[in-house]
């Protein structure tokens, strides 16, 4: 097992006219299970390709461990990789996928043949040794590539959107299953989703990508309560946070009758800013903003109401989303009031930064 | 009337229309062959009449072509001939079409597209070269004129392999990349086991190519010996002109191969069609 250090790593494609990756600056501990994420294009992708060395870095370098990869051949780096679309050799039976890399690199048969067993019973696919590809379903796949990477066992685990072929319950229960097995292995493990939910709940830390720039990588509770942009503010937890444009009076920002008093660091802004709030933080109440409620969405446990807030100041009329006990929400057309819960809003400027 | 009649009715007419268009045209396709059958059945008198079935049905025709030809040693040479510059041909295409589909070097496109631009040039326009290419090479009327031109590949095989190693993910490539495969056995233990169809399709078109090929080894090939199918049924034909039922009788033989070889690779021919987009 190892480390993985991106310095200063940039993929420019030629012709493009800002880099895939630029100047990217992370380091992934021994044994630690970080997850990038970010929309698509953000560079995610061509990141966990770099470590792979099926993308050449153009600038800056890439260490595992304490040994510099930029320039070594994909087979020399001892990653192993789960794609997306798993990539199984077709012609070849579930065993033979799993211990193809052995054989490419001379291991004795009876060891390929040992460490595919202890793979296939870690997976669960004893019985499915001998089939092919074609013969399995979608979780048997993703189990058999996941199967492929562990019988190496590589310094790393490179895992490219690898649930991204499932059903929404497979996915749930192959999530924690691959969070269960990279704790077991301790392999340090590199993983790209699109889907926050599987970041936050995958990952010892979550690195987040915009336009091929890293933006935050925290631990997934730091980057849901201190997001250091709107961005991540707005990408991380679902509904998305509620990002409002207010205006400041004297030293607060007014949401309906209700104000936000500024904290102290930024308390000489004047002019209007971006207030965030999560749908979780708006408590129903009998002040505070008015909400007309648009549609309300019942999850059971809980409901998300969303709606507009009217009766701001200068007129404004924006989104909101606020969630509410699943037992007897208020229904569709109707107006309630919102609260802010106290000390859990988050300044913006116009620029994205967050204000302290 | 019920619904269920009014609705069942015009399709069965549509349908009883469509079979019998159908079996019109499988008809007129099979006709020809219906007729050699039935020539090579048929008696010197009864051959040139219009009728389908012979009268006496003359098996003795099969008999006599062995008689009259060295039918063994020719069917030898044809299948080693066709055999060699087919495994030639899936061989060389396939690493061609490996290299012009996968890997990245300089002026790979135009170099195919110039490649691929030999097959405008006819067959007629290259022959002579090619004769005497072989004459000085010292090769006519060797086994090796039959094998050596069309063995490095061709550049429609070439364009068809090409076309199949496109259509793999590139994953799969990427996989065997960090399983540690060298661009060999990537070619040789990823690809060409999973372009299987393509592989198919290049083999028997090469087959059915090289087995009725007449004019190169008419130019080729004297000696009967080593002389194919093709030729020792023309050379027949000379010499027995009037007997035309042993000659129908020499063709089915021949024909026979071909369809065995496409009866076997059937499945995997029409799926590698499919999947090559040659048909349509």
């Amino acid at each position: 097992m190892a480390s993985v250090t991106f310095d200063q790593a940039t993929r420019r494609y030629p012709g493009a006219d800002r880099p895939a990756v630029d100047c990217l600056d992370l380091a992934v501990g021994d044994g630690e299970f970080v997850v990038l994420v970010g929309p698509s294009g953000c560079g995610k992708t061509t990141s966990l390709r770099m470590v792979a060395g099926l993308e050449t870095v153009d600038a800056g370098c890439i260490r595992i461990g304490a040994r510099d990869v930029t320039d070594v051949e994909p087979k020399d780096r001892d990653v192993a990789m789960v794609f997306q679309n798993y990539a199984l050799y077709p012609h070849m039976t579930v065993a033979q996928n799993m211990g193809f890399a052995l054989k490419i690199a001379g291991t004795p048969k009876a060891e390929i043949h040992a460490r595919v067993l202890d793979a296939a019973r870690l997976l669960d696919l004893q019985a499915y040794l001998d089939r092919k590809p074609k013969d399995l379903s979608g979780g048997q796949r993703q189990r058999v590539a996941m199967g492929r990477a562990i019988v190496r066992h590589p310094q790393v685990f490179l895992m490219d959107e690898p649930l991204s072929n499932l059903d929404a319950k497979l996915r749930v229960q192959t999530r924690n299953q691959i969070a269960g097995l990279q704790e077991r292995l301790g392999t340090t493990t590199i993983y790209v989703t699109h889907d926050q939910v599987e970041a936050m709940t995958m990952g010892d830390r979550v690195a987040v990508l915009r336009d091929g720039v890293l933006q935050q990588c925290a631990a997934p509770r730091e980057l849901y309560r201190n997001p250091i942009n709107m961005f991540v503010a707005e990408f991380i937890g679902s509904p998305a946070m509620n990002l409002l444009t207010l205006p400041v009076v004297d030293h607060s920002v007014a949401l309906g009758d209700w104000r936000i008093p500024l904290p102290h660091a930024i308390t000489a802004t004047t002019g209007e800013l971006v207030v965030g709030i999560r749908p979780e933080h708006l408590d129903i109440g009998g002040s505070g903003v008015e909400m007309h409620i648009d549609v309300v969405e019942e999850l059971g446990a809980d409901a998300y109401l969303y709606g507009r807030i009217t009766g701001v100041d200068n007129a404004l009329t924006q989104s909101i989303v606020a969630r509410t006990d699943g037992h007897d929400p208020p229904p569709r057309g109707s107006r309630v009031r919102l609260q802010p819960q106290p000390g859990h809003v988050h300044f913006f400027a116009f620029d994205g930064r967050r204000l302290p | 009337m019920g619904l269920a009649d009014r609705v069942i009715k015009p399709s069965i007419l549509r349908g009883f229309a469509l079979y019998t268009a159908l079996a019109g045209i499988a008809w007129c396709a099979l006709f020809p062959i219906l007729w050699a059958v039935s020539g090579s059945l048929k008696n010197e008198g009864e051959v040139t009449m219009p009728t389908l079935f012979p009268s006496h049905p003359q098996w003795s025709n099969y008999r006599e072509v062995f008689a009259v030809m060295p039918f063994w040693r020719m069917f030898f040479n044809s299948v080693l001939y066709a055999g060699c510059v087919s495994i030639g041909q899936v061989f060389f295409c396939s690493l061609a079409g490996y290299a012009f589909a996968r890997l990245r070097f300089r002026g790979r496109d135009t170099l195919f597209v110039l490649y691929l631009g030999t097959l405008m040039v006819p067959l007629t326009v290259t022959v002579i070269p090619q004769f005497i290419l072989m004459r000085i090479a010292g090769l006519t009327d060797t086994p090796w004129a039959m094998i050596v031109p069309g063995l490095f590949g061709s550049a429609f095989g070439t364009y068809l392999m090409r076309q199949f190693f496109q259509t793999i993910p590139a994953e799969l490539e990427e996989a065997a990349i960090l399983d540690g495969c060298s661009p060999w056995q990537i070619y040789w233990r990823i690809l060409l086991p999973h372009a299987k169809p393509a592989v198919m399709v290049l083999a028997v078109l090469t087959w059915f190519n090289v087995w009725n090929d007449f004019l190169w080894p008419l130019l080729m090939i004297q000696r009967g010996s080593i002389a194919t199918l093709t030729l020792g049924l023309v050379r027949m034909q000379g010499e027995y002109v009037a007997r035309w039922p042993v000659l129908m009788a020499a063709s089915m033989l021949i024909l026979l191969p071909l369809l065995l070889v496409y009866a076997v690779a059937q499945r995997a021919f029409i799926r590698g069609i499919a999947v090559t987009g040659l048909g349509g």
